[in-house]
């Protein structure tokens, strides 16, 4: 009894101190308008409604898979900041950067693993998300816009991906990209082995091939271009889609039987 | 797109919400620790692989895209890469993009349901499923040098003699002369698209009726039309190279299709 009165008291000399209460304001009780609020009121959490309705809670329904995607896309962004730590986005250095990492730092290995397999379950992610969207027709009005966001977003997962498969600058990776430069060099009027490209006079150095590549064949200045893209200005331009994206959520509603 | 029905109902007296904190927040911490425990568990278990630094004088053989673009690496031995490399994406993402408005069925919004919208699905799972999905799994296990064909317990052979013999279409009916090449395989093209979208009316109209052809008009029609039989020319076009050797049905200076 004694104790349990003693560890009462320093209970509540704990939280009524001052610091504690500078840190957490007031306590927590489980009441509706605290519910509402513990969302409302949280930067991050707000994203959300305060309410929901009970099928859209239930893991069969969503999958989890938009929330996933946008996790493993969180993983990559994270774990990928700290490997540009010790990477070198030039020709001499970026595989020996790799190596570096994988042999000499410790949990670089592990650290390098991280953004690469979750670049990939990324990609399985954002499918099967498409494909639960599909299947329970969320795409119908009023939600045609972020099908289109959707869509959007897709592509770039996909290039993020490809852009980052480059990086490691070993013979797999840069024997991959030839796939895309073939693609960029066979474009209709702006690649240069494009149908009608003399019309436009697109040549080997001048055209969408040499523009996505930096120069007329993939080199180092390619491995730059990539990596800007990879980590600058696709994250930038996928994470502005995504803002757009869960703000469309909120707006249009989550999708759902009619009650 | 006027006539999409306004999918606003009268808000109804049931009420079926609950509180996202803690209902749906609990949930959502508890996968996100799951997946990640599942991820670092894999990135231990699993390495990232390294080859030998990049060397743009030795070209491997065969040299794979990543596993997620290999449907369209798959795509380049079917078509020429214009039209498989730029063509046929834009036609995919666009053909994402316009499903929401040429599917005009109202049913099944919002919840599970195979029966009221079984060729919507059907279509989606075809072009997916069957077509992406499985030309990925033949770029992964079933290509080797040279993007020979090989059984995956079969030995890589880099000097598999694969015979050259693919033909242009208008050669293969005895077409020597190359305006009429050209010309016959223009009307093969044009023929393909023009009986596949009849018959595509056709059957959406006996499967449907003729109202609802009339509700989804002309343009919507013509789109998925388009679409659908754009996507059916691969299985076609695999068809013909793998049966008869088919390379191109029209080949000109500019283009090949
Ligand atoms: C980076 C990629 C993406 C992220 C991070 C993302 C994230 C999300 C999240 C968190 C949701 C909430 C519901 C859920 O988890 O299912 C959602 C819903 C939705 N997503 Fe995505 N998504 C992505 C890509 C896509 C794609 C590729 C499509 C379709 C082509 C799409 C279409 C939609 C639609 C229409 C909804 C509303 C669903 C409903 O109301 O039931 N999204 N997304």
């Amino acid at each position: 009894m004694a104790l349990k009165d003693k560890i009462e008291e320093i209970k509540k000399d704990i939280v009524e101190s001052h610091v504690w209460k500078a840190i957490f304001r007031h306590g927590y009780e489980d009441t509706p308008r605290n519910r509402v609020l513990m969302v409302t009121a949280n930067v991050w959490l707000h994203l959300h409604p305060a309410k929901v309705r009970r099928h859209g809670v239930r893991m069969r329904f969503t999958w989890c898979m938009g929330g996933l995607t946008f996790l493993m896309f969180l993983m990559t962004v994270i774990t990928g900041i700290y490997l540009m730590f010790y990477y070198r986005p030039v020709g001499e250095y970026a595989f020996a950067d790799m190596q570096y990492l994988e042999q000499d730092m410790p949990f670089g290995m592990l650290m390098r693993n991280m953004p690469r397999w979750a670049a990939h379950a990324m990609v399985v992610f954002v499918w099967l998300h498409m494909f639960r969207v599909f299947l329970t027709g969320s795409y119908k009005p009023p939600r045609e816009f972020n099908w289109i966001v959707g869509v959007l977003l897709l592509v770039l997962t996909l290039l993020l991906s490809f852009t980052g498969y480059l990086l490691p600058w070993d013979q797999l990776s840069i024997w991959a990209v030839p796939v895309g430069s073939n693609m960029a060099r066979a474009s209709p009027l702006l690649g240069h082995e494009g149908p009608f490209h003399e019309f436009v006079g697109a040549n080997p150095i001048y055209d969408a091939r040499a523009f996505l590549f930096g120069g007329g064949e993939i080199g180092p200045h390619t491995l730059l271009r990539f990596y800007i893209l990879h980590c600058i200005f696709i994250p930038l331009v996928a994470s502005l889609l995504m803002a757009v994206h869960f703000w469309r959520i909120r707006r249009d509603g989550f999708s759902g039987p009619s009650l | 797109m006027a006539e999409v029905a306004p999918a606003t109902k009268k808000p109804a007296q049931v009420d079926d919400k609950i509180h996202t904190w803690p209902h749906l927040v609990r949930g959502e911490f508890l996968v996100t620790i799951f997946v990640l425990v599942v991820l670092t568990l894999w990135a231990m278990l699993l390495d990232a692989p390294l080859e030998e630094p990049a060397n743009p004088t030795r070209t491997p053989n065969p040299s794979k895209a990543p596993w997620y673009f290999l449907g369209l690496q798959e795509m380049l031995v079917y078509y020429d890469p214009w039209h498989a490399g730029v063509v046929l994406p834009t036609l995919i993402i666009i053909g994402l993009m316009v499903i929401p408005f040429i599917d005009i069925n109202p049913a099944g919004n919002g919840y599970y349901c195979f029966k009221d919208r079984k060729y919507e699905i059907l279509t989606f799972f075809f072009g997916f499923h069957i077509l992406w999905v499985s030309m990925i799994i033949i770029g992964t296990f079933f290509r080797g040098p040279g993007w020979n064909l090989f059984w995956p317990w079969e030995h890589w052979d880099p000097h598999k003699v694969a015979a050259l013999t693919n033909v242009d279409l208008p050669y293969l009916v005895g077409f020597r002369n190359q305006t009429l090449s050209v010309l016959f395989g223009l009307f093969c093209v044009v023929a393909y698209f023009v009986v596949g979208m009849a018959l595509f009316y056709y059957w959406v109209v006996r499967i449907k009726g003729k109202e609802f052809m009339e509700r989804w008009g002309p343009v919507r029609f013509g789109i998925t039309a388009f679409l659908i039989v754009t996507m059916l020319a691969l299985p076609v076009k695999m068809f013909l190279r793998l049966a008869f050797n088919v390379k191109y049905i029209v080949a000109t200076k500019y283009i090949n299709i």
